[in-house]
C-alpha cells in the first residue's frame, strides 16, 4: 500500500517533469525564440542583441532550462516581456481567480450532475432519462463560447438576470466576484455536468446489471436499500478519476470561458499573453494549469485507492 | 490460398467495398442519417458556396449597419454592413478545409505509429508511451495557444499543428489495437505459413485495425472543428476579414443587444456541423462495433 502510494506521487512528479520539459522544448525546437517573438518586425541588429542578452538567450538550452525549472519551484516565475513586471505578481491574483471559479463551478456541479446521472441510470430509456442524456449530450457537444454566448444571449440580454461580462478588477476582493460570476459557474457547471453525469449514467446502468445485483433482488432486498448498498457504491467508484479529469479538463474550457465573460483569470491572461506574443508568460501559465491537471489526476488516483481496498495489494493492482 | 482460421480479409475486398458497405451500415440508424445529411449539406455548402453566396463577403455598406433580416439580406447585416447570410455560408470552408487534412494527417501518423509500437514493444515502447501521456497530461489548448505564441497563426501553422496533437491519443489506441490484433490465432497461424513482417501487416493487421482507424479519424475531426472554431474564436483561427463561424461569433457579442441575428446565424451553422460529425462518428462506431466510450477522454 504504501509503496504503491509512493509509486503513483513520484510518476505524477515524473509526468510534470516531462511536461515542463514539453513546455521549454516546444520552444527551443520552433523557429525564432522569444525575443523575435516578442519583438516582431522589429527584431534586428541592436535591439535584438540588447534583448537576446537580457534574458541570457545565448546560455546553453539545458543550462537555461535548469534555472527556469529552479526559479519556477521557488515561486520566482521571471520578467514578462511585455508588462515588464515580475510574471508571479501578475500571475498569482489571475490564479487566485481561476481557482475560485473552478471551485465554485465543481462545488455546483459534481453533485448535481452525480444526482442527474443516478436517476437516469436507474430510470434508464424512461421520459426523465432521455431528457436527461439529450441535454448531456447537447451540453457536451457544441463548443463552450456556443453555449456561453447562447447564455449570455437569454439570461442576461433576453432576461436580464445576470450581468452578461465581468467587470471586477483582477486583485479586488474575493467578495466582490461573486455577484458577478455567476453565469460563468453555470456555463463551467453545465459543461462539467455533461461529461460525469454520462459516466455515472453508464456506471450505474452497469452495476444494475451485475450478477451481485440480481443476487440481491432475488434475495428481497427492498429495492432502495438495494440501491444504496450495493449499487451505488461501486457505481460512484469509478467516477472519482472521471472528476478529477473532467475538472482537468475544465481547464482548457475555462481559456475560452473566461474570454467570453471577460473574467480576469489566468486563462484570459494567457490568451492576452498569446496575443502579445509574452512567451515566457504563456509558459508558465501553461506549466500552472498542467500541474493542477497532473496533482488532481494524482489525488484521485489516491482516493480511489484507499476507497478500494482491491487496489490495494501489489498482486492484483491495475493502474487506472 | 487462404488459412483454415480465416480473418476479415477473406475474399475480394478493397477499401472502397468496405467504406460503402459502412456508410449504408450508417444509414440505417436514424441518428446515422440526420449525421451523414448534416456533414453532407456542410460540405457541399463549403465547396459550392463562393459561386453561390448572394452578396459579396467582405462588401462593407455604411447605410446597411446592423439591419434586421429582410427579404433583401435573409438574416440580416452586421456591424459593418456586410451580408450575414454570406459570410454565414462562406464561414464553414476554412474551418473544415483544415480540420479534415489535419484530421487525416493526424490518423496516418498516429496510426503507423501506434502500429510501430505495438509491433516492436520493449523498452523504446516504454520509453514513448511515457511521453505520450505527458502529452496527454495537459489540455491540448495550451500546447496550441503556446505554439501560436511562437510562431503565428494561419493554416500553414494550423494543420501540422492540430495534426500532430490529435495524433498522440491516436498512437495509444492503435498500439491497443495492434496488441488485439496480434494476439489472435488468425496472425499465428499466417505467421506459421511463414508470411513476411510485410504481408502480415498489410493482409493481417490492417484489415482489422481499420475499423479502429475510420472512427478515430471520425472524432478527431468532430474534436479538431471545436479546437479550431474555439481558437478562431479567441482571435488565433483566421485572419479577417475572412468569413468564419468561430470570429463571427466573437464579433457580433459587441452587438448581442441589439443584432442577435449576427450570432444566432453563425452559432447553429457551427452547432449544426458539430452536431452532424458526432452523430456521424456515433453511427460508424457502432455500425463497425468499435466501443466509443471508452475513448472518450482529450
Amino acid at each position: 500500500m504504501f509503496i504503491l502510494i509512493i509509486r503513483r506521487v513520484l510518476l505524477g512528479l515524473l509526468t510534470l517533469l516531462l511536461v515542463s520539459g514539453i513546455v521549454f522544448v516546444t520552444v527551443e525546437a520552433l523557429p525564432g525564440d522569444p525575443c523575435t517573438a516578442y519583438l516582431g518586425r522589429m527584431a534586428q541588429g541592436q535591439r535584438l542583441e540588447n534583448c537576446r542578452q537580457n534574458f541570457d538567450l545565448d546560455t546553453p538550452a539545458l543550462t537555461r532550462y535548469i534555472s527556469w525549472a529552479i526559479g519556477t519551484l521557488h515561486g520566482d516565475f521571471g520578467i514578462s516581456l511585455k508588462r515588464n513586471k515580475s510574471i508571479s505578481s501578475i500571475v498569482i491574483p489571475r490564479l487566485r481567480n481561476t481557482l475560485l471559479l473552478g471551485f465554485a463551478a465543481s462545488v455546483i456541479g459534481i453533485p448535481i450532475s452525480i444526482l442527474l446521472g443516478i436517476v437516469a441510470g436507474l430510470w434508464r430509456d424512461r421520459p426523465v432519462d432521455l431528457w436527461v442524456s439529450s441535454t448531456a449530450i447537447f451540453a457536451m457537444t457544441i463548443p463552450e463560447f456556443v453555449s456561453a454566448t447562447l447564455l449570455i444571449l437569454i439570461f442576461s440580454i433576453w432576461l436580464g438576470w445576470f450581468p452578461g461580462i465581468v467587470t471586477t478588477r483582477p486583485d479586488a476582493p474575493l467578495f466582490e466576484f461573486l455577484s458577478d460570476i455567476l453565469l460563468p459557474i453555470i456555463v463551467l457547471a453545465l459543461v462539467m455536468a455533461a461529461h460525469i453525469l454520462r459516466m455515472v449514467r453508464t456506471s450505474v446502468i452497469d452495476v444494475m446489471a451485475s450478477d451481485y445485483v440480481e443476487m440481491a433482488r432475488l434475495k428481497g432486498v427492498p429495492y432502495w436499500r438495494m440501491v444504496f448498498r450495493h449499487v451505488l457504491p461501486n457505481a460512484l467508484l469509478p467516477t472519482i478519476n472521471l472528476v478529477a479529469l473532467t475538472i482537468g479538463w475544465l481547464l482548457g474550457g475555462v481559456v475560452v470561458i473566461e474570454v467570453v465573460f471577460n473574467y480576469p483569470g489566468l486563462g484570459r491572461l494567457m490568451v492576452d499573453a498569446v496575443s502579445d506574443r509574452d512567451l515566457a508568460m504563456v509558459q508558465i501559465i501553461a506549466l500552472i494549469l498542467a500541474a493542477i491537471y497532473v496533482t488532481l489526476n494524482l489525488l484521485a488516483d489516491l482516493l480511489v485507492l484507499f476507497a478500494n481496498p482491491r487496489l490495494r495489494t501489489m498482486r492484483t493492482q491495475v493502474r487506472p | 490460398m487462404t488459412s483454415a482460421i480465416t480473418n476479415k480479409t477473406t475474399g475480394p475486398r478493397n477499401i472502397f467495398f468496405v467504406l460503402l458497405t459502412t456508410l449504408k451500415g450508417m444509414a440505417s440508424r436514424p441518428s446515422g442519417v440526420v449525421g451523414l445529411v448534416l456533414v453532407a449539406f456542410h460540405i457541399v455548402l463549403a465547396i459550392t458556396s463562393p459561386a453561390i453566396v448572394p452578396y459579396d463577403f467582405k462588401e462593407m455598406t455604411v447605410q446597411k449597419i446592423l439591419k434586421a433580416p429582410s427579404a433583401e439580406h435573409w438574416f440580416g447585416t452586421d456591424v459593418l454592413g456586410r451580408d450575414v447570410l454570406t459570410r454565414t455560408m462562406l464561414g464553414g470552408q476554412q474551418a473544415l478545409f483544415v480540420t479534415s487534412i489535419a484530421a487525416v494527417i493526424a490518423v496516418t501518423w498516429g496510426g503507423l505509429l501506434g502500429v510501430l509500437l505495438g509491433l516492436v514493444g520493449g523498452r523504446f515502447d516504454d520509453l514513448l508511451m511515457r511521453v505520450v501521456d505527458a502529452f496527454l497530461a495537459i489540455p491540448w489548448i495550451l500546447f496550441l495557444l503556446l505554439i501560436i505564441a511562437m510562431v503565428g497563426t494561419g493554416s500553414i501553422v494550423l494543420i501540422p499543428t492540430l495534426a500532430f496533437f490529435y495524433g498522440i491519443p491516436v498512437i495509444r489506441i492503435v498500439r491497443a489495437a495492434t496488441h488485439d490484433v496480434v494476439a489472435r490465432d488468425f496472425v499465428t497461424a499466417a505467421r506459421a505459413r511463414g508470411e513476411s513482417r510485410s504481408t502480415l501487416v498489410r493482409r493481417e493487421l490492417f484489415p482489422n485495425i481499420l475499423d479502429v482507424l475510420l472512427v478515430e479519424g471520425a472524432m478527431r475531426w468532430s474534436w479538431m472543428l471545436l479546437s479550431f472554431s474555439s481558437l478562431s474564436f479567441l482571435g488565433f483561427g483566421v485572419t479577417p476579414p475572412t468569413a468564419d463561424w468561430g470570429l463571427m461569433i466573437s464579433d457580433s457579442r459587441a452587438f448581442m443587444s441589439i443584432a442577435p441575428w449576427t450570432a444566432l446565424a453563425p452559432i447553429t451553422a457551427l452547432s449544426s456541423l458539430i452536431i452532424g460529425l458526432n452523430l456521424s462518428a456515433d453511427a460508424l462506431a457502432k455500425t463497425l462495433g468499435v466501443d466509443r466510450a471508452q475513448k472518450a477522454p482529450v
